[in-house]
């Protein structure tokens, strides 16, 4: 694959990450032109969304870029940005891409020589994986779609931001939660709302039986059942009729059509 | 505004070679103009320069732009002058994009101009990707502290406080020593003369003191700082206690320490091997060891011994001791009363003076490396002359002065020896005496100079505690342990985050007169936020719709700087003063109901997007 070029967007943070890719330039430090670099003012802007977004429009590699943790411009910001990017690289990997498409970087104002290697190793990281399968493989759309809509879920967001304040200060009743416990706890909902929203993506416009979405999403139907009965209380899944005895469900669509 | 026809301006920048010596600027230029919503591309030798400044007030008012894009450098040091030149020709500033075509494409990609030319071309329909979808903003005037805090009491910082001060603006200045006056404290004299640097430090000591618009507390220590430029709440730990203070803009003046050779040419090992500022110190304390020969070693630990950099001020040190000696060695070394009476000679002394050991101790918190037994009696000293020699890599005065102060050393007699990398110098014992052992490159012969006090010339590093203050304040240190000023040329006593300065030794080695230089412009860049009495920041603030927010409380739980509160209908409510736009809101709201002016999720990915098509839609 040696005429393959990756097609690479980078989010800079205006500190520290924009600062080192000048300081690349001014010292002169080569590295490969397949970086697009966009300037934001901290590494913990970029929405969960927008990186499914690309990664769907035939994105090759998403990069963030941001301060070192614990010299985050914003105090926390970059803190909010590694969780954030744990929980991307999951929505990627469940649907079925290399979540290493998706890189988490932190680079000084003072290390251009890094932010230059970064970029040449992920250009090399790239071109061993190949093109993206965007484009070559219709499911892989539907199951980014899904991602997507997990990734903009109320749920998924009310853990990201109450990050900090269940493992340091406590829930209601006082527990302080072990951070490898809300991890887990983060990845295990992160899975729930992508098979869900994968869920709602097959019963847009055809209603199914629960054995015809298990066996579509590839888990089992009590598995399934779990997360239709979930999806039937938020009423986002309606029962759309009974073919001999077999319940089929359709998706609600909101805003009408 | 809405419903405006989007006309863009595209001005694309030669910048000299700087750009079109690697990229194909006229082919950008002829590309740009097939972009959608383009109405105007031109491209410039230099668009910073007066003329190019006009192309775009002049192409803005003909052409009714009311989008502007200027591809050239960065907009880290450029965008602020491109925008009031947009405002100036009635725009506003928020409809301008910067895009990096010097920093992010020809100086990292010179050996690719084709390549290069591609990538031009798709960062420029980026940036008009992103700038037709921009929207006007309206900045807040946000009140200034008219006061400033000075970080550091050594000749930098002095000069900073004393010069905002005699504008009239009232001054806190914080130093962790018993006294004023810093590094400069350790050194027996000026250059100049044989004067006493505290002698000459005096007056500038008094008027620090004596100053009526400068709060001094000594013995003290930054506990906290918060804000941003204008209103910095501080607090300080004297001794006395706690002080809380409100600020506006910080001067950086925590000067720099020298560093300790542990491991190179017997330092710790030997007596009378010392550094050049523990030299400095038992000169001043006349606590010299009483000797007929000595050596100074530059380059000791620096330029690739462990610290990389160059010093910069250790040869003109080394020179100016070297002369000392050479002119004043009886009355340095005791010999000779003030009145120039003969003192009856005495025998090398052997260990090292109470001085260097007790300040040894506090620089390492008592690791003390291990001590070799000498032998015999050390010769008497010689009266007629001191043997002085200087092994040196290469000889660094620059200035006038300083290399006048290089042709006197020589013409003194003083030994310039030179050695390289491959052929360092060793320091031994030998039959209980130093010995230098060195390779002479003009007589291609190993040779040993027997020696009494061997002085390591190391060079000036940062604080070690420096990272302290880094995050306490959110300023970047360089690799090498100083301070990282916003831009070198351009920005040099600024720190990235406005409303904080810097200047001495904190930012790299440097001599009395440039600290003193550097004080004075950190003051006057620090008084012009607090002469205008107000600050604009950008308007990048966060948002809320409030027909979206529920009221959750995310937002207000992930806000680094508490910006964010419930109003009277509970539900969230963005503090403009205190937000900063960092976006960890926007990106965390479960409702989306939180947009960030002008980084919305909208413009952020119809840019990033235009990376990966291949048509502007």
């Amino acid at each position: 694959m040696s005429d393959f070029e990756p097609k690479i967007v980078a989010f800079l943070c205006n500190w520290c990450s924009y600062a080192g890719a000048d300081l690349a330039g001014v010292s002169r430090y080569q590295y490969p032109t397949n970086i697009r670099p966009v300037r934001v003012m901290c590494s913990t802007r970029i929405s969960p969304h927008i990186v499914l977004e690309l990664l769907k429009e035939g994105a090759d590699g998403v990069m963030i870029t941001g301060c070192h943790i614990g010299d985050c411009h914003y105090i926390s910001g970059n803190y909010y940005t590694e969780k954030r990017v744990a929980m991307m690289k999951k929505l990627v990997e469940l649907s079925g891409m290399d979540p290493n498409r998706v890189r988490l970087e932190w680079v000084s104002a003072s290390e251009g020589e890094k932010f230059a290697n970064v970029v040449t190793d992920f250009v090399n990281q790239l071109k061993e994986m190949g093109p993206s399968p965007v484009g070559k493989d219709d499911k892989l759309m539907d199951r980014l779609e899904a991602a997507t809509e997990a990734a903009k879920y109320f749920r998924l967001r009310v853990l990201n931001g109450k990050d900090i304040k269940l493992t340091e200060k406590g829930n209601v009743y006082g527990d302080v939660l072990d951070c490898g416990e809300f991890d887990k706890m983060m990845e295990n909902a992160t899975e729930d709302e992508y098979l869900r929203s994968l869920i709602l993506q097959l019963t847009k416009t055809e209603a199914f039986s629960v054995k015809e979405i298990a066996k579509d999403i590839g888990k089992s139907t009590e598995e399934t059942l779990e997360h239709v009965v979930s999806l039937r209380s938020k009423n986002l899944l309606a029962l759309d009729r009974i073919d001999d005895m077999t319940p089929r469900y359709k998706a609600i669509l909101i805003g009408g059509a | 505004m809405s419903d405006e026809e989007i006309r863009i301006g595209v001005f694309i920048c030669h910048c000299g070679t700087n750009i079109g010596g690697f990229v194909d600027v006229p082919a950008v230029t002829e590309y740009t103009k097939t972009l959608p919503d383009v109405v105007f591309v031109t491209n410039n030798l230099y668009t910073c320069a007066e003329d190019g400044l006009a192309t775009i007030r002049d192409a803005i008012k003909e052409h009714n732009l009311n989008r502007v894009v200027v591809a050239s450098c960065t907009p880290r040091t450029h965008a602020p002058l491109f925008q009031s030149t947009c405002e100036s020709a009635g725009l506003n500033k928020y409809l301008f994009t910067f895009v990096n075509l010097r920093e992010h494409c020809s100086w990292v990609h010179m050996k690719e101009k084709d390549k290069a030319t591609v990538k031009a071309e798709e960062l420029v329909r980026m940036g008009v990707a992103r700038a037709r979808l921009l929207k006007p903003q309206e900045e807040a005037r946000i009140e200034v502290e008219p006061s400033a805090l000075v970080i550091g009491g050594g000749v930098a910082g002095m000069s900073a406080a004393i010069s905002l001060a005699d504008m009239g603006f009232p001054v806190t200045l914080v130093e962790r020593e018993a006294e004023l006056g810093g590094f400069v404290r350790n050194l027996g004299c000026l250059w100049q003369g044989r004067q006493d640097p505290i002698e000459a430090l005096q007056p500038i000591i008094s008027k620090v003191k004596e100053h009526r618009n400068i709060d001094l507390h000594l013995n003290s220590e930054m506990l906290t700082a918060e804000g941003f430029i204008g209103n910095y709440d501080i607090t300080i730990d004297t001794k006395d206690g706690q002080v809380s203070k409100k600020v506006g803009t910080i001067v950086m003046a925590t000067g720099a320490l020298e560093y300790l050779p542990e491991g190179f040419y017997g330092y710790e090992m030997y007596d009378n091997v010392v550094t050049l500022t523990e030299f400095e110190i038992l000169a001043k304390n006349k606590k010299l060891p009483k000797m007929s020969s000595i050596a100074f070693i530059q380059c000791v630990g620096s330029r690739g011994q462990d610290k990389t950099y160059c010093s910069r001020i250790c040869c003109n040190v080394a020179i100016k001791n070297a002369i000392n000696l050479a002119d004043n060695w009886k009355n340095m070394l005791g010999l000779e009363d003030e009145e120039g009476k003969a003192v009856e000679t005495v025998p090398v002394e052997k260990k090292a003076p109470e001085e260097v050991l007790e300040r040894r101790r506090s620089r390492r918190r008592g690791r003390r490396g291990g001590r070799e037994e000498e032998g015999e009696e050390a010769p008497e000293a010689r009266k007629e002359k001191l043997d002085i020699a200087i092994f040196n890599r290469d000889i660094m005065s620059y200035g006038v002065e300083h290399e006048l102060n290089f042709n006197k050393a020589r013409e003194k007699h003083i030994r310039f020896v030179r050695y390289t990398p491959k052929n360092m110098p060793k320091v031994s014992l030998e039959d209980g005496k130093l010995v230098v052992d060195y390779w002479h490159e003009t007589l291609q012969l190993q040779r040993k100079m027997p020696v009494d006090m061997v002085v390591l010339s190391t060079p000036l590093i940062g604080q070690p505690d420096s990272t302290v203050l880094s995050k306490m304040l959110k300023v970047p240190i360089g690799q090498e342990g100083f301070f990282l000023e916003a831009h070198v040329k351009l920005r040099p006593v600024d720190f990235a985050t406005d409303g904080i300065y810097l200047a001495g030794t904190c930012r790299g080695p440097a001599d009395i007169p440039e600290a003193v230089s550097q004080g004075l412009a950190a003051a006057s860049r620090a008084a012009i936020p607090l002469a205008r009495g107000f600050v604009q920041p950008e308007t990048l603030t966060a948002f809320v719709q409030e027909d979206i927010c529920t009221g959750c409380g995310t937002c207000i739980e992930v806000c680094p700087y508490s910006a964010i509160r419930k109003n009277e209908d509970d539900i969230a409510e963005v503090i403009v003063a205190a937000c900063k736009g960092c976006g960890c809101c926007g990106a965390t709201c479960p409702e989306g109901a939180i947009m960030m002016s002008h980084y919305t999720d909208e413009q952020l990915l119809a840019e990033a997007k235009a990376a990966l098509q291949e048509v502007l839609l």
